[in-house]
């Protein structure tokens, strides 16, 4: 409890657009402990990133709007501090290393200079200082030599060589958390890899606290500590690692894991998915947003939204069925 | 031959040896990438080349003839037709017109050239601030530009010269005297033309903030005067650079204009433009006196255009051919 570094509580962020309003984060709540790994899966527009970019302040108001919540960090409420401080903020104690490393870095400007960049913002080094830890960087992510890359251009790096030197700079002031949105999703599978293990050794040198979005449950198993699984903007399961895979409480984490491809099950059986579609974001969340997909459901589903019920240590997940009995709680 | 015939010089291996940095060339940088396919544009190395020697003729001729020569009034030998002591004529007040032309077309280049800069200050500030907060301060911002670009510009720009230039006194720079006026015809057609350029910043910062790597700055805390400066706009400067240098043409065509009309530089300073007023009197007695002022104008906006279409081909990052 009182290690906790970062602290979410009913984060919900809308979006106004000409078709109406998007619900897409409807009170999450969650927190992150010191040097801690979480990770938060989900299906792609079930409002991860969204998430991490409200905590961040990144998303342009109007047309996002955050509605309600706190996030606290280190005793501040970053929804409440002022524009100048949460820049100084981002980078430097919060950083962020984003999905497609192909369109994250500025075509025109050298690698050197973006990673410059914050050192100089946040550190306040002057340009030789700057250039020599840019080179250390480079190095700690695996890119060889670095005294000569930094004078290259983003299209001189190949996508994994981008991605680490995204993470470079997301590492560059040393930041206490580092938000991970799906950084490996644009690599190929060795590369992956790679990138995966080089976080979990930076995280262990640099004593970061990491939140990794990711819809690969195979990374998550790898990465992190505690698991949480968001749909259409809400967490329905929170979970250490190991629980969920073996004991999951929730219906959609249930059904997800039984998507996954595994190298036990017989090959001329098709994968199995999960029928239906997530709901429609535009409409008022009502009941449990995945009452229209699930065996489970009965006439309480429809109608309220379950929260987040503790089954077990460390445990928790949404919903009003038991799935060990099949009978509601 | 120095080698001995006994001992053949032998190749330590059957194939080349490359090091490592010979295994694949270079990538080309941004620059290089542009410089390759400019050189490839016949017109635009044409453009380029007669530019430079208009600029070399303009300020190169200040050896030869000093601005007293440009000035030196003989009315007893008015309108002499080009000879070898006056080889481009006189005027109408006995002046030298080669003297002129070379004085006159420092004016004029630096005209053009200050126009361009007034207007990328002003276009390149008020595109970039409605293009990048958008929302109210975008839509005053683009009906002011509106406002500007939906009075005909010639108009525009023939009553402001007339309302700023009433009386204003000369001033002195680098130990010259210059007509007060070139200020103010700077200062007009810079205030006159910038809309355009407004308009192509703004669509190119509407584009280009949505990119990933802003989002990507912004969450490294760059702030936001770095994200417009050092950010976007680098990544518009191609567009800014082929508008900045078609309107170099654009401004001394205007000054000619303008400048014909009378309203323009003032007496005594000569520009190529003010050299042709009056011209029209004697378009067949006196050939010389618009003859040369005006291929000198013509060549130049015409190299200054070949040189922005160049520009555009090998900037336009659709043509990413080598």
């Amino acid at each position: 409890m009182a290690n906790r570094i970062l602290e979410v509580n009913d984060l919900r962020t809308r979006f106004h657009i000409a078709e109406g309003t998007v619900h897409a984060v409807n009170g999450i709540s969650f927190h992150l402990e010191h040097g801690k790994t979480i990770a938060v899966v989900g299906e792609s527009g079930c409002g991860k990133s969204v998430t991490m970019l409200s905590m961040l302040r990144l998303l342009a108001i109007p047309p996002a709007e955050i509605a309600s919540g706190q996030v606290h960090y280190l005793g501040r409420d970053l929804l409440q501090i002022s524009e100048h401080e949460i820049e100084h903020l981002r980078g430097k104690e919060i950083a962020m290393v984003f999905q497609d490393p192909m369109t994250s870095l500025n075509p025109v400007l050298t690698i050197g200079r973006q990673l410059c960049e914050p050192l100089r913002v946040h550190m306040g080094m002057d340009k030789q200082m700057a250039r020599q830890r840019s080179i250390e960087l480079l190095e700690q992510v695996g890119i060889p030599d670095a005294a000569r890359r930094l004078g290259d251009y983003p299209h001189q790096f190949s996508g994994g060589q981008r991605q680490r030197a995204m993470i470079a700079m997301a590492l560059a002031c040393v930041p206490s958390i580092l938000i991970a949105d799906e950084p490996t999703t644009a690599l190929d599978v060795t590369i992956q890899a790679q990138i995966v293990e080089l976080v979990q050794r930076l995280r262990e040198n640099l004593d970061m606290a990491v939140i990794w979005i990711t819809h690969d449950l195979g990374v998550v198993a790898e990465m992190a500590e505690r698991v949480l699984v968001m749909y259409a903007g809400f967490i329905v399961e929170e979970a250490l690692v190991d629980d969920l895979y073996e004991d999951p409480r929730h219906p959609y984490t249930i059904a997800l894991l039984a998507a996954l491809p595994r190298i036990d099950r017989r090959r001329d059986k098709r994968l199995l998915s999960i029928p239906g579609a997530p709901p429609n974001l535009l409409l008022e969340p009502k009941g449990c947003p995945f009452a229209a997909r699930c065996d489970l459901v009965f006439d309480r589903c429809r109608a309220e939204m379950p929260p987040l019920i503790q089954v077990g240590p460390n445990h928790q997940a949404a919903c009003w069925v038991d799935v060990t009995s099949g009978k509601p709680r | 031959m120095e080698s001995s015939p006994a001992q053949p010089a032998k190749p330590a291996y059957g194939v080349v040896q490359l090091l490592p940095d010979e295994l694949e060339t270079p990538p080309l940088s941004l620059g290089q990438l542009t410089w390759r396919r400019f050189r490839r544009h016949k017109m635009a190395i044409f453009g380029s080349v007669t530019l430079l020697l208009i600029v070399l003729y303009a300020f190169g001729g200040m050896l030869i003839f000093s601005e007293a020569d440009a000035n030196f009034v003989e009315t007893g030998n008015r309108l002499a037709a080009p000879s070898r002591q006056h080889p481009f004529g006189t005027d109408t007040i006995g002046r030298d017109i080669l003297a002129r032309t070379i004085y006159g077309g420092q004016i004029s280049l630096i005209i053009g050239l200050t126009a361009m800069l007034v207007e990328l200050i002003i276009g390149v500030t008020i595109g970039a601030l409605a293009g990048y907060f958008g929302g109210k301060l975008d839509a005053i911002l683009m009906r002011l530009t509106e406002a500007v670009l939906v009075i005909p510009q010639i108009f525009l720009l023939l009553v402001m010269a007339k309302y700023f230039a009433q009386d204003i006194s000369n001033i002195q720079l680098l130990g010259r005297t210059f007509s007060g006026s070139v200020l103010v015809i700077i200062f007009v057609i810079g205030i006159t033309t910038w809309p355009y350029l407004a308009r192509i910043v703004r669509a190119q910062f509407l584009s280009i903030k949505e990119n990933d790597f802003v989002l990507a700055a912004r969450a490294t805390g760059t702030s936001t005067r770095d994200i417009i400066f050092r950010h976007i706009l680098p990544n518009s400067i191609a567009p800014i650079v082929v508008a900045g240098t078609l309107s170099v043409a654009a401004a001394i065509t205007l000054e000619a204009y303008i400048s014909f009309l009378g309203l323009g530089v003032r007496p005594p300073t000569a520009t190529w433009g003010n050299m042709l007023e009056g011209a029209y009197n004697y378009i067949e007695t006196a050939w010389w006196l618009w003859f040369f002022p005006g291929v000198l104008i013509a060549l130049t906006v015409l190299s200054i255009n070949f040189l922005g279409d160049g520009l555009r081909d090998a900037l336009d990052p659709h043509s990413r051919t080598v």
